[in-house]
């Protein structure tokens, strides 16, 4: 049994042991308190090992092509963020370089930094201060808006060229669902009592 | 599961915003900072100066809504000429070419939900201060859809990106981000930063205090 207070509306709650795939919600505003995940730690490392392969192609393969006659031009992930870094609108630029490249890969390797170490039974260092880290960069992490992006695109440019989707855009496409999946197998509440029973 | 009945803050405890680790409230919680006790994280009873922080990102953001309309999207330059496109003619080109669909989904994610979360945020920011709470479950309903929403208004900025990267040298065509992109940028972190102002809390504070 262990006491929580609702994040949404401060409604304390007393919880049993709950059994996995189980979701506590509050009673006052329906927000979930948390989620029991079963095999947590495996599911985790699995997904996420699965999208940083996935996460490699999408930056270093072709990403989107145009053809238009003779003229073909070839751009990867990057191509746009230094462009826009060129033409020297650097704001921009960092926060599309944030929220679709960088943001992703911090979530992977946080995750890897903390689950590698759980699933030998030891406690990285600064374990908790990373898993934090981790909770407060969610939000902007914004691959599945940039796939959005590049359907508008595609349709914005299919008159005047033909656009041919790469390699990478596939791999980008499934990293969104992969990434989606290793985030939703994190029992942050297993983590954090690990975290805590470990020092 | 049993609930209390009680909110943490009548029963003297503190819920960690990071790992919500529910500890008895510090003494020195009111005077200075303290950190929780498991994950390190600081400390917050309700997150700090919610509502002035809250009130002062949505006045900036509707400040930084009017250039990021206003002003150029995107610069296109092809054979000699250069024609300039705000987030509205672009909607209107999709509406007169036929991708009516395309139009929607800009029009939405680029005017209509950053307005909506405007509209929202001043709304819970006024129920709460004015003590205006009837319905706090549907109230807090509708943070939460604020809080999911914000984020898809990125979509016009990383067409840009993808536009520029297109539509190179080498064509004949050249197109480049326009002022209103950075505005438009502004707006988007602006609104989002100010949903994660807000604690939906106060919400229930309001009701809790009628009760009393």
């Amino acid at each position: 049994m262990h006491r929580i207070a609702c994040h949404e509306c401060d409604l304390v709650h007393d919880i049993p042991p709950m059994p996995a795939r189980a979701t506590a919600r509050c009673v006052r505003c329906n927000a979930v308190l948390f989620r029991a995940q079963a095999n947590s730690i495996d599911r985790t490392l699995a997904w996420t090992f699965a999208g940083l392969v996935l996460y490699v192609v999408a930056v270093s393969f072709p990403f989107l092509a145009m053809k238009n006659g003779p003229i073909f031009n070839e751009t990867g992930l990057l191509t746009g963020i230094q462009l826009l870094f060129e033409q020297g609108i650097i704001p921009l630029a960092t926060l599309v370089f944030l929220t679709c490249v960088l943001i992703p890969l911090i979530q992977m390797l946080g995750l890897l930094y903390i689950f590698v170490p759980l699933k030998l039974n030891l406690r990285a260092q600064y374990a908790m201060p990373v898993f934090r880290l981790f909770k407060h960069v969610k939000p902007w992490s914004m691959m599945e808006i940039y796939m959005l992006g590049i359907l508008v695109s595609i349709v914005k440019l299919g008159k005047m060229a033909t656009i041919i989707p790469g390699l990478a855009v596939i791999a980008f496409g499934l990293l969104i669902f992969v990434l989606n999946f290793a985030l939703s197998s994190v029992d942050s509440h297993m983590v954090w009592e690990r975290l805590e029973g470990g020092s | 599961m049993k609930a209390t009945h009680t909110s943490a803050l009548r029963l003297g405890l503190v819920s960690c915003g990071a790992c919500h680790l529910l500890s008895r409230k510090p003494q020195a919680l009111d005077h200075g900072i303290t950190y929780c006790p498991r994950c390190g994280e600081e400390l917050h009873q309700r997150k700090p100066n919610s509502i002035a922080r809250t009130w002062a990102l949505v006045i900036a953001a509707m400040v930084f809504y009017i250039p990021a309309n206003v002003l150029p999207m995107t610069i296109t330059s092809a054979v000699g000429t250069v024609s300039a496109d705000t987030i509205m003619s672009g909607v209107i080109y999709f509406m007169q070419h036929g991708s009516w669909e395309i139009a929607l989904v800009i029009f939405t994610a680029s005017v209509f939900v950053p307005f909506l979360k405007f509209i929202i945020l001043i709304y819970l920011l006024l129920a709460v201060q004015f003590k205006l709470v009837k319905q706090p479950k549907d109230l807090t309903r509708l943070y939460r859809f604020t809080e999911a929403i914000g984020r898809w208004s990125m979509l016009d900025i990383y067409v840009v990106t993808i536009l520029v990267a297109l539509v190179k040298l080498g064509f004949l065509a050249n197109i480049e981000a326009g002022p209103a992109a950075l505005y438009f940028a502004l707006v988007v972190v602006t609104t989002m930063v100010a949903a994660e102002s807000f604690d939906p809390r106060l919400i229930w504070d309001v009701v809790e205090e009628k009760h009393e």
